[in-house]
């Protein structure tokens, strides 16, 4: 198990290490002198000068890559621009807002995608089936961000029910900050369950059809027995693969849905970031969203190893 | 009707139809739209701003009083314009990627797909935050993301088809007939993994038209000018309250043609790829 979990680790490494350097290369690919894209075409030569310097445009590039990257392992993602504050530190107070909106729309997705993915592969040839397979495909077609403007308009602009935009945070008020959070967790997890939803029941009818369940109703076991005992525990290794997609699903779709609900999240901090062309601001933004997504990856990976010991030593 | 499809299962045959019919009703607008449309999309007019439909605006008007059907099927044209370049980008690269790594196996294998794992962890609206930032945010750049985006679903595809054909003895035959190895991957290889390249471009396209949206609604795709769905639906955020049919209308669009791209790749997996259905 050790050697599948360095072995998989490494992999993960050199896809965040190869990840960075996608990320950094970004600001060498910006056409003309960066400094003066930055600051406009009015900016003093002084200014340009200073801006050259603190972005250390005057180094080689691959120098500036490895100290950037030095900065990145201890945690310093730079200086940015457009705040004058470090990047690592804007990066923390938005994730305040970002991840109990990722995290509750993964909750939300998982909860109604296993039970209605489950549902229809059990009752095939009944009316469940196509129905939660119709609806399951119709619910993956629906952007989120158009899903968030129609809750709005009934929840919030019709019945008054809830908040159409804004953000408490949760040591203000913990029943303003889950109001705040509710349409748009549900605006992102129930597209992202419909998907689920299709990927559960697909699971599942694999796992139906193999020789064991046979074996199992035939020795008399019940549905439940069959279902929970041994349907649903091989067909996890899909579905944890399913749980991980999901989660950098609704990680990258909150990037819009924060700017549905006009919530000062990650994502709104990016698009700021893009109208002021913050690079230092951007490159660390990007590069914590690339690796979320790789480390989501090799957590998926892992469990794979710990749910099938076939896999860990393959 | 081909034997193929007669031997789709009835589920196969109403994907492929219904999915059809969505997909021709959205080619047949933007068609139409090149040529003809009630008003001009563009043209405002102030005493007929935030209306329900009416004889003369068929879906009603947006803020500045600009018809709802006329920049529907602009929009049309928008949406097909970016989905099939930002694929055929994809289905390029990918497929030339992917079958070059199976095909040639061992370490040009290893790097290749590498380096295709790395542009998983770039999802499209990722790559747009970061080609935005170095070339300015619009049409291009939207494309250029979505299909770099796309690349690795391609890639992948390419090289699963590759590995199960490269060793099939009607290959084998074209090698023995005394064909190069790159003759054999371009006529022999390469037309046997084409069925779920097809089907996975049009999975692709239902993937590319909600990240066109998502993109031009953020304001890094198609620019706030050109009538496209994505930029009518983030206008219209600002008066849902007046009037919910600026909102309603494009987001219809957009379901119409994802769950069309959808079902007419569900109908085609089950025409030409049948086991993996």
């Amino acid at each position: 198990m050790l050697a599948f979990l360095v072995r998989r680790f490494l992999t993960a490494l050199l896809s965040v290490l190869l990840a960075s350097v996608v990320v950094f290369s970004a600001l060498l690919a910006v056409p003309g002198d960066p400094a003066a894209v930055i600051l406009g075409m009015n900016a003093s030569p002084a200014a340009r000068e200073a801006l050259t310097r603190q972005l250390g445009l005057d180094k080689p590039p691959v120098e500036r890559y490895v100290s950037w990257l030095g900065g990145v392992v201890r945690g310093d993602l730079g200086e940015s621009l457009n705040y004058d504050r470090p990047v690592a530190g804007l990066i923390g107070e938005r994730l305040r807002v970002s991840v109990p909106l990722a995290v509750g729309a993964a909750l939300v997705a998982c909860l109604l995608a296993m039970p209605l993915g489950v549902v229809a592969a059990l009752r095939r040839g009944t009316l469940w089936d196509p129905l939660v397979t119709s609806l399951s495909q119709v619910g993956a077609a629906i952007p989120s961000f158009w899903l968030g403007l129609l809750f709005i308009l009934y929840f919030a602009v019709e019945r008054r029910w809830l908040p159409a935009s804004g953000f408490v945070p949760f040591g203000e008020d913990p029943v303003r900050w889950l109001r705040s959070l509710v349409l748009p967790v549900l605006a992102l997890g129930l597209g992202q369950a419909a998907v689920m939803t299709r990927m559960t029941r697909a699971a599942m009818l694999e796992v139906l059809s193999q020789d064991f369940v046979r074996t199992a109703k035939a020795k008399g076991v019940s549905q439940r027995g069959v279902v929970l005992k041994h349907a649903l525990r091989n067909a996890m290794v899909t579905i944890i693969t399913i749980l991980g997609i999901s989660l950098s699903n609704v990680f990258i779709g909150s990037i819009v849905i924060e700017q549905v609900f006009s919530l000062p999240g990650l994502g709104r901090l990016a698009l700021t970031a893009i109208g002021t062309r913050d690079f230092p601001l951007l490159q660390g933004e990007v590069l914590l969203y690339a690796a979320t997504i790789v480390g989501l990856g090799f957590l998926v990976d892992v469990s794979y190893g710990l749910l099938d010991p076939r896999i860990r030593y393959e | 009707m081909s034997d193929a499809a007669r031997r789709l299962p009835p589920r196969g045959r109403y994907n492929l139809w219904l999915g059809g019919f969505l997909i021709g009703t959205i080619v047949v607008g933007a068609l139409v739209g090149l040529f003809w449309s009630p008003h001009q999309p563009n043209a405002m007019d102030f005493s007929v701003q935030l209306k329900g439909p009416s004889a003369s605006h068929w879906l009603g008007t947006d803020h500045f009083g600009r018809d709802l059907f006329s920049r529907l099927l602009y929009g049309a044209r928008s949406t097909l314009y970016v989905g099939f370049i930002s694929v055929g980008i994809a289905l390029v690269v990918g497929t030339l990627l992917g079958a070059v790594a199976g095909f040639v196996g061992k370490a040009v294998d290893e790097v290749v797909m590498r380096l295709v794992d790395v542009l998983y962890a770039f999802p499209a609206i990722l790559m747009a935050l970061l080609l935005a930032a170095v070339y300015k945010p619009g049409t291009l750049t939207a494309m250029a993301a979505i299909g770099i985006a796309t690349v690795p679903i391609f890639a992948r595809v390419a090289r699963a088809g590759v590995l199960a054909i490269k060793e099939s003895e009607y290959v084998e035959a074209g090698r023995a007939l005394g064909m190069g190895e790159w003759r054999v991957l371009w006529r022999h290889v390469l037309p046997g993994a084409l069925g779920p390249l097809v089907v996975q471009a049009s999975l692709s396209l239902a993937v590319a038209v909600l990240a066109e949206a998502a993109l031009s609604f953020l304001g890094l795709g198609t620019p706030p000018d050109v009538p496209s769905w994505g930029n009518m639906l983030r206008e219209a955020q600002g008066f849902m309250a007046m009037s919910p049919y600026p909102a309603l209308v494009p987001g219809i669009a957009i379901v119409w043609t994802v769950l069309g791209w959808s079902l007419l790749g569900d109908g085609l997996r089950d025409l030409l790829d049948p086991r993996a259905g």
